[in-house]
């Protein structure tokens, strides 16, 4: 299978690695692992792993990891999805699957634009940039992925950078592990469509932009309390918390009704 | 030893900007996938962090510990 179908630097390619060490390095069983996508660049990743994986329609990964976790609860269900497929054409299961807290856990590649289909503008692209839809630049206000799954309810939520590798896989390490729904969020380059319509350069270049607009969630969090405010995306442990899920819950349900 | 498999490199080159010991410069020459790959110039600096096989997007590094056969 190797090598990927992915441009040069691309880092959807990084996001697949660290999810194979996280998921290495905690000795998950494949026999009791699904991989799940809908359409789009980021979601040609279970193509490349060897266990079951379901590469289903654009937007609707989340409802069929959902149906994979409800009929078989022993499984492990890991959804790989683009801004666009999570946030767009997906954003109402994204938004009800959180809302349910079903045990799934996604990891979401934000490469701020539709990489697959030509560099369209997605929900996420940020304003003033240009993508083939958007030549003049983007007017329309972004979404921010993981506030939405924090607001919504999300027990674990967190987003880094391909530039933080190390930190990146100890949060999908914790996603894992965690029971319910667990959301990691990476801004990855995509050079050949966002990179290039917005003149960042390489993904060296656009790598080292991700570490410079980008703060950490234990510096913000100074900072606001000192009354100071940044431009800047804010990364992290966004939520850690502990909340019964779908499944325990419908289990206790179906035995009160006996 | 460090192992770079020049049919899955892409020529990205963030391995040779992210390591921490430099040990990488862009080889010269062209690899049959038509990309400039890195070149382990200096492995004797190598501190084994892994950086550069966690950062390749391609799975094209091999980093083996002191200890590994
Ligand atoms: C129902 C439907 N609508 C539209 C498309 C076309 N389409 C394929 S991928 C894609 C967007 C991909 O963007 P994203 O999900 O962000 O993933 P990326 O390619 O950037 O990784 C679109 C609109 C489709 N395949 N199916
Ligand atoms: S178009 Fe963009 S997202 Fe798709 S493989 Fe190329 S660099 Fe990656
Ligand atoms: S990071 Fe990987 S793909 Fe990129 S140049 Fe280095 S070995 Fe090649
Ligand atoms: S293991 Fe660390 S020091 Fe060694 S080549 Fe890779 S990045 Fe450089």
């Amino acid at each position: 299978m190797l090598p990927t179908i992915f441009c040069t630097g691309c880092g959807i390619g990084s996001v697949m690695n660290f999810s194979l060490r996280a998921i290495h390095d905690l000795n998950i069983d494949m026999n009791k692992t699904v991989f799940v996508s809908g359409i789009g660049c980021s979601s040609r990743v279970p193509g490349y792993i060897y266990s079951d994986g379901l590469h289903s329609l654009h937007g609707r990964a989340i409802p069929y990891a959902t149906g994979v976790k409800l009929a078989n609860p022993e499984l492990k269900v890991i959804v790989f999805t683009g801004d666009g497929d999570c946030g767009a054409i997906g954003g109402n299961h994204f938004l009800h699957a959180i809302r349910r807290n079903v045990d799934i856990t996604v990891i979401s590649i934000n490469n701020f634009i539709y990489g697959m289909t030509g560099g369209q503008v997605a929900p996420t692209t940020p304003l003033k940039s240009k993508t083939t839809t958007t030549p003049y630049g983007n007017i329309e206000y972004p979404i921010d992925l993981s506030m939405m799954a924090k607001v919504i309810g999300a027990p674990y939520v967190a987003r880094w950078t391909t530039a933080h590798p190390v930190q990146c896989i100890s949060s999908i390490k914790k996603a894992l592990q965690k029971t319910g729904f667990s959301f990691v969020e990476v801004l990855s380059p995509c050079p050949t469509s966002y990179g290039r319509l917005n003149k960042m350069g390489t993904t060296l270049d656009m790598t080292k932009h991700f570490k410079e607009s980008t703060i950490n969630i234990k510096i913000y969090e100074k900072m606001l309390a000192e009354g100071k405010t940044t431009d800047k995306m804010v990364i992290g442990e966004l939520v850690d918390i502990e909340k019964e899920d779908f499944n325990t819950k419908y289990n206790k349900f179906c035995g009160e009704l006996k | 030893m460090i192992h770079v498999n020049t049919n899955y490199c892409k020529g990205c080159l963030l391995c040779v900007e992210y390591c921490p010991k430099k040990v990488y410069v862009k080889s010269e020459k062209l690899s049959k996938k038509g990309v400039f790959p890195p070149e382990v110039k200096f492995p004797e600096n190598c501190i084994r962090c892994h950086l550069c096989e966690l950062m390749c997007p391609d799975f094209a590094i091999i980093v083996e510990d002191k200890n590994d056969k």
